[in-house]
């Protein structure tokens, strides 16, 4: 996850290598990549074309029906032309909401701990091992890391036994679990690595002499910052702010077990609807959700050119 | 940078301290409170210190059968890092000669990771559903006898193992492209210029010099499957991988045998985790042995 670049073949053996031996090699290239290619489209393209179909499919108690409507549609946006809010307006309010506030926390927080690591520790060794220590929760369970904040955030739980053992509190505060607070901590809690590891990343490309050049031409470390870094810096943020929006938006689980099984989000509509087996109302209701996520996210590579980042 | 450390270096150093103590310090806590004694409930104080919540996780989770659960997770888990390997190694190969389509394939694994999980589970779910609606329709038209008795092709090493791959592939891909962009082609023209064949500069040459990724990449492969929740959801069959049973669990244990349980998963991930780190650093000194001894 460190140098993105499209790898290309050096030149040089291209030219050496005789023209006979030139084409096997190269039907060789679609034998070995084909495994790959099938997988996607498999697995990623033909689901996401029959979830397309099936969207426009009408449904009854027992069965979908192959007949094209746009009822489904229909059904997603009831009421949103009415003066109070329609449900889909109000959950997708719901869950923008939970991706401004975690972006909010998640970025300047996962700048900061990647400018430490990449321009303040001085020993490769070090950084490395630093960089480890914040990566590998994330190859831990997500649903244990979510429920290990019950002992602390809990009605008896560790927080409101301290504040109330300091005298700060009389009673003990009702909304640290189960609650949009909660909800938002664990996204933190789950999401800013992927801040820190692209923007590291890109932090560690740039060029130091770019940074002294700044400081001999008399620029103070704000404006280093301001100017140098942080234009330098705006693939990583680009693709860190890509991650955590499409994480928050499409979650399901995260504002399940946080919020208490109360907060409504888009990804849980989907799963509530697919469990009373409602496919094409799921479906629709997917696509949605998927064309609100690549609109956020192309709004966001306007921001950069991220074709010629990568 | 080789300036004395200033107040910024400080600021930053707390930050960072504190960042890493709240993303440990909850995981600890139950690893903690799994010990609670047997009259002791899911916050502190520790009402003593026992192994009774694991001797109950171990007699099982009222009727889930949460040791069938981490079997099936632990072998989907092995599968799946064994086909990321191997097929992120290959497309690596493929993406280094260059080939026609290789930015859209490229496309397909940045958007395979871009894709909320819980639209690429549908998807897959639906995908199944129709393709055993049409077996059925087939069997009733055809009338073939093996037909007859068709449940579903969705499960575990169908439609999860591949909703597990749209997951951990383009992470091992995006690691096997930076590992190749510092591969040294010079090792296999040596090779091949001493008489090697096709597989074997791949076999003594490239293999061996790659294994550190190559660990890299299992490690993600096993530890992304394993965890695996939202794009497993909807493209299970009837037998829930662990990550599911868990979840499920939330809602209904209230006992610290749900600690206990997270942190036998816990020490799953720890040991696979520790295992390929131990073995990356045992490979890299290895090579740096070899290469010292190359030299004399």
């Amino acid at each position: 996850m460190t140098d993105l670049a499209l790898p290309t073949a050096a030149p040089t053996e291209r030219a050496a290598a005789p023209a006979l031996s030139a084409r096997p090699r190269r039907s060789l290239a679609y034998l070995q990549a084909a495994p790959l290619a099938l997988v996607f489209v498999v697995f990623l393209v033909i689901p996401l074309v029959l979830t397309g179909i099936v969207s426009l499919w009408e449904y009854n108690e027992y069965a979908i029906i192959p007949a094209l409507t746009l009822q489904n549609y229909a059904d997603v946006f009831d009421g949103c032309l009415s003066a109070d809010l329609c449900t889909t307006l109000r959950t997708y309010l719901s869950t923008v909401k939970f991706v401004a506030l975690t972006l909010a926390i998640t970025l300047p927080l996962g700048f900061a701990i990647a400018y430490f690591l990449a321009f303040h520790i001085r020993s490769g060794t070090v950084r490395m091992g630093l960089f480890l220590l914040c990566t590998i929760p994330f190859w831990t369970s997500n649903v244990i890391r979510m429920i290990s904040w019950i002992p602390l955030l809990g009605r008896n739980g560790l927080i409101n036994d301290t504040l109330r053992a300091l005298g700060l509190i009389r009673q003990p505060i009702e909304g640290l679990l189960y609650s949009d607070f909660a909800v938002v901590l664990a996204f933190v809690h789950l999401d800013t690595v992927f801040m820190i590891v692209p923007i590291f990343n890109s932090l560690a490309r740039i060029d130091r002499r770019l940074i002294e050049a700044a400081r001999d031409g008399g620029a103070s470390g704000a404006q280093i910052l301001w100017n140098v870094i942080l234009p330098l810096a705006k693939p990583g943020i680009a693709i860190g702010t890509i991650f955590v929006t499409t994480l928050v938006m499409g979650d399901f689980v995260t504002v399940g077990v946080m919020g208490g099984q109360q907060i409504a989000s888009v990804g849980k509509v989907i799963q509530v609807q697919m469990a009373y087996l409602q496919f094409p109302a799921a479906a629709a209701n997917a696509m949605v959700l998927l064309a609100a996520v690549l609109l956020m996210i192309l709004g966001l590579t306007r921001m950069i050119d991220l074709r010629r980042e990568l | 940078m080789d300036q004395p450390r200033g107040r910024a270096f400080y600021l930053l150093a707390a930050v960072f301290a504190l960042y890493v103590l709240f993303l440990y310090g909850p995981t600890l806590t139950i690893l903690a409170l799994s010990f609670q004694g047997p009259s002791g409930g899911l916050t502190f104080p520790m009402n003593g210190v026992s192994t009774h919540w694991f001797a109950k996780l171990w007699e099982g989770v009222g009727v889930v059968d949460i040791w069938a659960a981490l079997r099936r997770s632990l072998a989907l888990g092995l599968v799946v890092m064994m086909l990321t390997v191997g097929i992120a190694f290959y497309a690596g190969l493929a993406f280094r000669k260059g080939f026609w389509g290789a930015g859209l394939v490229f496309a397909l694994a940045v958007s395979s990771l871009i894709v909320p999980s819980i639209v690429v589970s549908l998807g897959i779910g639906l995908e199944f559903r129709l393709l055993d609606d049409a077996i059925k329709a087939l069997a009733a038209a055809t009338g073939w006898g093996f037909l007859q008795d068709h449940g579903t092709l969705m499960g575990l090493y169908s439609s999860a193992l591949g909703a597990h791959l749209t997951w951990t592939l383009p992470f091992g891909l995006l690691i096997m492209f930076a590992v190749f962009n510092r591969f040294d082609p010079a090792y296999e023209e040596a090779a091949r210029d001493l008489g090697a064949s096709g597989p074997q500069t791949l076999r003594h040459v490239v293999v061996p010099i790659l294994a550190p990724a190559l660990v890299g990449v299992a490690l993600f492969g096993f530890t992304l499957s394993f965890d695996e929740l939202a794009r497993t959801s909807q493209a299970i069959g009837g037998r829930n991988t662990l990550p599911l049973e868990l979840q499920g669990l939330t809602t209904t244990v209230t006992t610290p045998e749900i600690y206990a349980l997270g942190t036998v998963t816990t020490a799953v991930s720890a040991l696979v985790i520790g295992t390929a780190l131990g073995l990356t650093l045992w490979l890299q000194k290895r090579r740096a042995r070899r290469a010292l001894a190359g030299r004399t």
